[in-house]
């Protein structure tokens, strides 16, 4: 039972947890909860490295080995990370990027979902529809920001753009394999047993393309973060990305950071998200 | 009248005749063994009766509903024991039914569990219960215990016998195994080039043991290519 204690747990991802716990967990109707609190106590040696960089970029900063016009210190970040908190400048920022994300994820997960279902599930659709959005991934979307500019104007518009464009691709193309990827033993089991199209479709090829769309999922989350911030660099009046780019104009490193710490503190958080939801939504990958 | 009655089938595949002009007749509540070499065409015969197959000249019908269990058990992964059982009736029925169907096969507690947690044997147990739930006339088994391990073939065989004794669908079991088809079957076809090349109705009463129906072994064994007397 010793291999149980959190110590022992060398790696901090799921596999090694998994394979200790699965053993007792198999009956399957245990609760979700337990196991995952125990999965997720990190093991203190992996903060070593972390926690000494920090150390040593806090000393380079009063040393003055980094000056502060290059980059403040992490004690100085921090407290401006408070105040532009305080001020609710950092909240307003936050709110207007985060909104930018969701309406463009919303937007480009509706086209991705909504073609890959149609390429995957119909021999004319992916004719129709494979052709053209697979050229279009061969551009570099972040390329075509001077034309959306063109096209939209430099509101809200072209950003959003940016993201729903970039979060259509990856949702597209995983959907659409993981559709085409489904078993043709269960379909023909299916059928035989008298399913029809409609419970075909419902039990046996959606369910078996949900893996692969939780993976796109992941993957466009990812690309609408990056998205985001590319968009906000070239033109913003508000937003995280403003709020770095006027930093930048006063010197103020300690600001820059600030915002680049939001940004990837809202990455993980979405990524968690979708693991969430995929923990729960395979739970039958036992 | 008959249960299945399939007159002069032949399915190609390109210029290859796999069934060339089969005739055969099932009697409802009857259990028939079909067996044959590997591509004699045993497996396309049982498409074509479970309709998974149109593509073919003459005439193949069935009386009644039709269910099927194959080699693999082919579960749903991602839907639980039960629902794989029921899933697919019309009208829907309930977890009570499935549990009920369970029951015969006697795997009643593990309703809830995914099929991922499921022994070979007992994913094909639940196979057969969704075979059987749908109260088929005609029950198409594939191979059904062709991947399993001896002793839970075993152990299927004397399930199958009393799964069909108690709801007497006509069974057409499909098989490589001679013991197997002697062990279950009313009457031992041997598929051979397309048609059905050799015939034999069992008679000795159930249960049987391995020993009965010695004879038409060799027989059987000898329409199959297999006549190595030192066994004997």
């Amino acid at each position: 039972m010793s291999q149980l204690s959190p110590p022992h747990l060398t790696v901090t991802g799921e596999s090694v947890s998994v394979s200790t716990l699965s053993a007792p967990a198999r009956v399957d109707t245990t609760t979700d909860l337990p196991t995952g609190r125990r999965r997720r106590l990190p093991d203190l040696r992996r903060w070593i490295s972390p926690l000494a960089i920090v150390a040593l970029w806090q000393i380079a900063c009063e040393t003055g080995l980094l000056p502060p016009d290059k980059l403040s210190s992490p004690w100085t970040v921090l407290r401006t990370g408070v105040e532009l908190a305080g001020t609710g400048e950092l909240g307003d920022a936050f709110v207007v990027s985060t909104t930018r994300v969701g309406i463009g994820f919303a937007v480009g997960a509706v086209i991705g979902l909504g073609l890959g279902v149609v390429s995957g599930l119909s021999r004319w659709g992916e004719f129709l529809v494979d052709p053209p959005v697979q050229m279009l991934r061969t551009l570099p979307f972040l390329g075509l920001i001077p034309l959306f500019i063109l096209w939209f104007g430099i509101g809200e518009e072209p950003k959003i753009a940016l993201v729903a464009l970039g979060v259509a691709f990856p949702l597209y193309l995983n959907v659409h394999s993981g559709i085409r990827g489904v078993d043709s033993h269960l379909i023909e089991a299916t059928t035989a047993l008298g399913y029809t199209r409609t419970e075909r479709l419902v039990h046996v090829v959606l369910p078996s393309a949900l893996p692969n769309t939780l993976v796109g999922l992941r993957q466009s989350l990812g690309v609408a973060w990056l998205s985001l911030i590319v968009g906000e660099q070239v033109n913003a009046s508000s937003g995280l990305g403003y709020l770095i780019n006027n930093a930048r104009e006063f010197l103020r490193t300690d600001v820059i950071v600030v915002g680049l710490v939001v940004y990837a503190a809202l990455g993980l958080a979405t990524d968690a998200i979708v693991r969430l939801v995929e923990r729960r939504a395979l739970r039958w990958r036992v | 009248m008959a249960g299945v009655t399939v007159r002069g089938l032949t399915k190609r595949f390109g210029e290859r005749a796999v069934l060339r002009g089969v005739d055969l007749e099932i009697a409802p509540g009857e259990f028939v063994a079909l067996l044959g070499r590997s591509g004699s065409g045993k497996s396309t015969l049982l498409k074509v009766l479970a309709g998974l197959d149109t593509d073919v000249e003459g005439a193949a019908t069935v009386d009644g509903g039709v269910s099927v269990a194959f080699q693999q058990p082919r579960l749903l992964p991602w839907r639980r024991v039960w629902r794989n059982v029921v899933l697919g009736l019309h009208p829907p029925v309930g977890r009570d039914v499935a549990v009920r169907a369970l029951e015969e096969v006697r795997l009643a507690d593990h309703a809830d569990a995914w099929p991922r947690t499921l022994s070979g044997g007992e994913a094909q147990r639940v196979s057969l219960a969704r075979a059987l739930v749908r109260e088929p006339d005609l029950l198409l088994l594939d191979e059904p215990f062709g991947a399993l391990d001896a002793l839970t073939r075993l152990a299927m065989h004397r399930l199958v016998e009393g799964l069909w004794q108690r709801h007497r669908p006509a069974v057409l079991l499909v098989t490589h195994d001679v013991d197997e088809a002697l062990l279950l079957a009313d009457r031992v076809l041997v598929l051979d080039d397309g048609r059905i090349a050799a015939e034999y109705p069992l008679d000795h009463p159930r249960p049987r043991r391995a020993a009965d129906h010695i004879d038409i072994r060799a027989a059987v064994l000898a329409d199959l290519g297999v006549t190595d007397r030192a066994t004997a």
